[in-house]
């Protein structure tokens, strides 16, 4: 069978074809501003799917944060707003407490979360915040053309350390999931990773269980999601999968660091 | 309605409850943090939104979050925290989302100290972010006048979709005074219609500030400078006190604006017709009428806690027609009644000799920082 | 063996190559031609082995150009 073009899908050819998989409702049917192999891409069309799969569309609001991932509200059929550097936790608690009944997630990157907005998102699970975090940790600032951040990995080379990241001068690579599964008000935290299908389908449920948790008014939810940023690794993108799982895993490991018991029945 | 002894801080708090607040995120920072401590107590007795959050930063981005929902939101805080909510400002100014701000200014810069202060006001009516936009600031001088502009703030705010900033002072704040309390006003429940809310079944609404194409965010800043110039059209206030027969006016805000009334009346007192100008809006500066009264007297004395900041406005309401004196008390230190009257006879006396001689008075603008 | 078929939305494929990698037939390969954006589209090649439909591709794909079908199973008759 030759390549198909969109005009001719095979439901047109063989009507009781089975439609396996399709752009989901929540995902705005639009190119994206996200570089080739860029793993942000796949992550919003997940959250997408997840949303349309809990039926929550229509009470979801979702913050943007600055950074790559600054147009998600474009890409999401969703009421949103776009925080300044860092505050989407503040934002999204002040939009909580006046729509206790929405769901509200923010979509977040590593410098925007664990760099200059580390009291909001610290402060936002101290209070137990009724809200969900996607944290995208790709260890650079990706937007402004690959900055040094906070999970940046001891010896990589950045723009902005560019003789490769010295602990003794510029810290170790932070922790901020580990970190915050030790507060009460944290219902679910843990870390996935886009590197592989396998893993990627981890994602799925895990993006589903942050959501549940906050459906359900068990806390503050987290997810730590590892992805590519090939542009300002200067890696192709399959090449980044493989650094993910070469390079990232060692120092970010995978799994559930904190699971609020009532998430499992 | 009966009126009340009320403190500065607990009447602003409980006008904006009786305007329908219904959220308040905070932070303690004195001399403000009974208006928070109040709303501590009230907020939750009414099912209302309260919250002291992290930093002023956390909590004016509370704020525009409760307010992307179309929620009235507010904040309170003394000059440093405001100068740390003003990317925030700046964000809602530019995606035209209303709050209430309220900023009990402190002597300053820097750490400063907790006594009054009016230096904020460059900060407030100049730069209160980054970027093109006003808020729309307020100057109550009494406790009375606080309540009054705080009843209509929400108002104001959400039919420009602007910010309103309340701007008074650490003597404001902490003084008592008899105030009648407005009657409470039921809260909306419907939302204005680019309220953030959950899609249901319409296409979503964004909030933002971000237009990376120049000429979609020029042409938003155009729709902002024409929004500020209906604001400066319609909500210009002032109090012109004994100004009629003026041949001196005194120019002053807030607290020192009362002080300049016990001034004046000493001067009328001596003989001296002196009248006292005091703007209420200090953005949008009332200069129409300032600038009219200005064309009947012969001088003009600014007075302000600060180093000259509204002297700049008056400055080019005036455009060199009459001699400006100034005085500037700073530090939190407030001028005395009688410190002002001699600022007045000082001003009338010049006048007076120099009309004898050739007419044009030897007394050019000079600035006295006392 | 199940017999899938996919549409390729090739003005938005950016020729990352996660779907080629990952696809478990190996029937994605680079197109010839470059779509308006200047990337060369990845395109169904059924040569030696076909789709089965299993959605990998759509799985991995940052971009979201797949529409996976797959032919319904036909019980013996």
């Amino acid at each position: 069978m030759t390549m198909l073009l969109e005009a001719e899908a095979p439901t047109t050819t063989a009507p009781d074809w089975e439609l396996v998989y399709q752009r989901p409702q929540t995902l705005v049917d639009a190119p994206t501003h996200y570089c080739p192999g860029c793993s942000h891409g796949a992550i919003h069309r997940m959250v997408a799917e997840t949303i349309d799969e809990l039926g929550i569309r229509g009470c979801t609001i979702c913050v943007a944060p600055v950074g790559c991932a600054v147009f998600a509200y474009k890409y999401f059929a969703l009421d949103s707003c776009e925080a300044a550097h860092g505050r989407a936790p503040a934002m999204a608690t002040g939009l909580k407490r006046v729509l206790p009944d929405r769901i509200i997630f923010t979509y977040q990157g590593d410098g925007d979360l664990a760099s200059i907005g580390g009291n909001e998102i610290l402060h936002a699970a101290l209070r137990g915040e009724q809200i969900s975090v996607i944290f995208v940790n790709n260890a650079v600032y990706g937007m402004t053309g690959g900055q040094m951040a906070p999970t940046t990995l001891t010896g990589m080379r950045t723009t902005s350390s560019p003789y490769g990241r010295d602990p003794l001068t510029q810290g170790r690579p932070i922790h901020i999931t580990e970190m915050l599964a030790t507060i009460p008000g944290v219902a679910y935290a843990v870390r996935r990773s886009m590197h592989s299908v396998a893993e990627m389908r981890k994602v799925k449920k895990a993006l589903r269980l942050a959501f549940q948790a906050q459906m359900r008014g068990l806390g503050l939810s987290i997810v730590e999601i590892l992805g590519a940023c090939p542009t300002n690794w200067h890696l192709t993108p399959t090449e980044s999968l493989d650094f993910i799982r070469d390079r990232m895993l060692p120092e970010y490991p995978l799994g559930d660091f904190k699971v609020d018991e009532r998430l499992r029945d | 309605m009966a009126r009340e002894l009320w403190k500065g801080n607990e009447a602003l708090a409980e006008a904006a409850i009786r305007a329908g607040v219904e959220a308040f995120f905070g932070y303690p920072i004195t001399p403000q943090t009974e208006l928070l401590e109040y709303m501590a107590r009230r907020m939750p007795e009414l099912g209302r939104a309260f919250l002291q959050a992290e930093s002023e930063i956390a909590a004016i981005n509370m704020v525009y979050g409760a307010a992307c929902a179309g929620a009235r939101a507010m904040t309170s805080s003394s000059s440093p925290g405001i100068s740390l909510m003003q990317e925030g400002l700046s964000y809602i100014a530019g995606s035209e989302t209303p709050c209430v701000v309220v900023d009990i200014m402190r002597g300053g810069p820097g750490l400063g100290n907790i006594q009054p202060g009016q230096a904020d006001y460059f900060q407030l009516t100049r730069s209160a972010g980054h970027g093109d936009f006003h808020p729309l600031v307020l100057a109550p001088a009494t406790v009375q006048e606080a309540v009054d502009l705080t009843y209509i703030s929400f108002d104001l705010a959400f039919q420009y979709r602007t910010i309103v900033i309340i701007a008074g002072d650490g003597a404001l704040g902490q003084m008592m005074e008899p105030v009648e309390m407005p009657p409470m006003r039921e809260i909306s429940q419907e939302r204005p219609d680019w309220a953030l809310t959950g899609v249901d079944d319409r296409p979503p609404r964004t909030i933002t500030s971000l237009y990376l194409d120049a000429d979609e965010l020029e042409r938003t800043n155009l729709r902002l400078q024409e929004k500020l110039q209906r604001v400066a059209a319609n909500e210009q206030r002032w109090e012109s006190y004994m100004t009629d027969d003026a041949e001196f006016l005194v120019v002053a805000f807030g607290t020192v604006a009362r002080i300049a009334r016990s001034a004046v009346r000493t001067a009328r007192a001596a003989g001296i017709r002196v009248g006292l100008f005091r703007p209420i809006s200090l953005w949008p500066y009332p200069a129409a009428a300032l600038d009219q009264i200005v064309s009947r007297v012969q001088g003009v004395l600014v007075a302000e806690m600060n180093a000259g900041q509204m002297l700049e406005d008056v400055r080019m309401i005036v455009r060199g027609r009459v001699p400006i004196r100034f005085l500037g008390r700073m530090g939190g230190v407030i001028p005395m009644p009688d410190e002002i009257a001699a600022e007045i006879s000082h001003i009338a006396r010049v006048n007076h000799r120099s009309n004898g001689s050739n007419g044009k008075s030897p007394l050019s603008e000079r600035s006295t920082v006392l | 063996m199940t017999r899938g078929a996919i549409t390729i939305q090739t003005d938005r494929c950016k020729g990352c190559g996660l779907c080629i990698q990952a696809c478990p037939q190996h029937v994605l390969v680079f197109g010839e031609e470059f779509n308006a954006r200047g990337y060369r589209p990845v395109q169904l090649d059924e040569r030696e082995r076909c789709c089965t439909g299993c959605g990998v591709c759509a799985l991995v794909c940052p971009d979201v150009v797949f529409t996976v079908y797959r032919q319904p199973v036909r019980r013996a008759a």
